[in-house]
Order: structure tokens, then sequence, then C-alpha cells
């Protein structure tokens, strides 16, 4: 299905989460956010979402520990940064899939 | 049902109307590596979705949180039918030792953490840890022999208090 999302048709999920990267963009980010409660987004939300994109391109599953262990971010960081389920939250604003870990 | 009655009634709208889970609480009680994990990857799982999560130390559940016997936690051997093994073998002298680090190496290879390791991770994502007041005097404790980031030491009145609200849930393990 396709949403519109900062003036912009955009495949997504039902729950909203990006199916093709390639249309994600900043403005896109930025108005997912906002929807999420998450924005507006600083230097340090950027980060951690290309962080996340990156290990997405390399197909690593995210899990919790593996951000604590990044070096980009601290779990207690993440969790003030992404309020509310900063695992998900990040994931849909950085447009990758909804992550299917359990921890 | 009819086709349209479907349409009317996805899966999403009906999850749209239930009340969410706002806070979990958990009553540790056993100190088994198996009980141990159940509760801790519940409550980190609560927070992932960013549903409250509060743990409760008491009686045997105390050692997962005891600086001096955190490390050294294990799954029964014996008295566990899902082990599958006769009890007499699961009695053998290193049984437990054995299936224990059999275990582990499996929850490492899932990037499950030690239970130090999983207490800061639970202590930083905002979960609140607390001992039991009446187990801690029975075994008798002090709050130096806990993990450092423990919240505090509580009665089982003042955890009931922390409990209140319509959107909580209390789970023993």
């Amino acid at each position: 299905m396709q949403k519109l999302i900062n003036g912009q048709p955009i495949d997504v999920n039902e729950e909203g989460y990006l199916t093709n990267l390639t249309q994600w963009n900043e403005g896109v980010a930025e108005t997912i956010a906002t929807e999420e409660g998450v924005g507006p987004l600083t230097t340090r939300h950027w980060d951690v979402l290309r962080f996340l994109q990156d290990q997405q391109r390399k197909e690593v599953a995210l899990t919790i520990r593996r951000i604590g262990q990044s070096g980009v971010v601290s779990i207690k960081e993440f969790y003030d940064l992404f309020p509310g389920g900063p695992l998900k939250k990040a994931s849909k604003i950085a447009g990758i899939p909804k992550p299917a870990s359990c921890i | 049902m009819t086709d349209a009655m479907i349409k009317e009634t996805p899966a999403a709208a009906a999850r749209a109307e239930a009340q969410p889970i706002k806070k979990v609480c958990f009553i540790l009680s056993k100190a088994t590596l198996d009980s141990v994990y159940a509760c801790m990857v519940m409550a980190n799982g609560a927070r992932m979705e960013g549903i409250e999560a509060e743990i409760f130390f008491t009686f045997f559940g105390l050692d997962a949180i005891n600086k001096k016997r955190m490390n050294n936690l294990h799954v029964a051997t014996v008295g566990n039918p899902a082990m599958h093994i006769p009890t007499m073998l699961g009695g053998l002298p290193g049984m437990e030792t054995f299936v224990t680090s059999m275990m582990k190496k499996e929850m490492e290879a899932l990037d499950m953490p030690e239970i130090p390791e999983f207490l800061d991770i639970l202590s930083a994502s905002g979960a609140k840890m607390w001992a039991c007041k009446l187990a801690m005097d029975m075994f008798h404790l002090e709050k130096e022999d806990l993990f450092d980031e423990l919240d505090g030491v509580l009665t089982v009145g003042q955890f009931y208090e922390r409990a209140a609200g319509s959107g909580t849930q209390i789970i023993f393990i």
C-alpha cells in the first residue's frame, strides 16, 4: 500500500513501515518522527538512524543489546531519544523493517 | 462470517480498540536460570514496547541480584521433566553445570546477555528493580550484597502500591 508522507506517495506496510528504503529521505523521516511523537530530529537522532540503516544494509538483526554495544548510542540515551518503544520507532523513522527481535 | 463482516472488523481495528497494557510488574521468586531469563526477557520486551516494567525479587529470586551468586545460576536437571533425562542421571555430579553451560551457549548465540549485563540493560532501559525486604531479612542480606543499580528495598505493601493503576499486570514467576 501507499501512504502520502511529506507530500510524496511512499510504499508502506499496514503498520506504516517503509517497504522500500530508496524512497526514504530526511523529509520523510521528519514527518514520521512527528507522527510518532519523537521529532524534531536532532544530530543525535540522525546518528542513530544512519547506524540503523547501515545495519539493515549489512543485514544484521537489531537488538537493544547490539545498539548498546554499537558505540553510537548508550541504551539509556536510545530510550531518551525515542521514547515509548525505541527500536520500533527508530526503525520506522529510519525507513527499515520492524525489528523481529524479542531482545 | 461473511466477507463484509470480516472487512468491518479487521484485526488492526480490534487492536486499536483494546486497552493497551501500561505496566507489567514481575515477581521473581525463583533463581533457576530459565526462570530468571524468562522474567528478564519479558521485562526487557515490555520496555522495548514502551510498556513500564518493574521486577520484585523475592525468596530465591534474590539470587539473581546477589553479586556473589548471580554469575552462578543453574538450570535444574533434577525434578524437571522437560529435561527429558532420567532423574538419577540428572543428579550425577557435574550434570547441572554441564547442562547449564550448554544452555548458555545457545543463549549467547541468540545475543542474550549474561545476568549482570542483563540487569544493566534493564536498568538503562528504565525498568525498576526492587528487592523484597522480608526475603532479605530471611537470607540475612544487606543492600550492599545486591547489584548496585537496584532501585531499593520494598515491603509487599509498597510493591502493591507501585502496581496501582488499571493498565497494570502482575506476573508471578
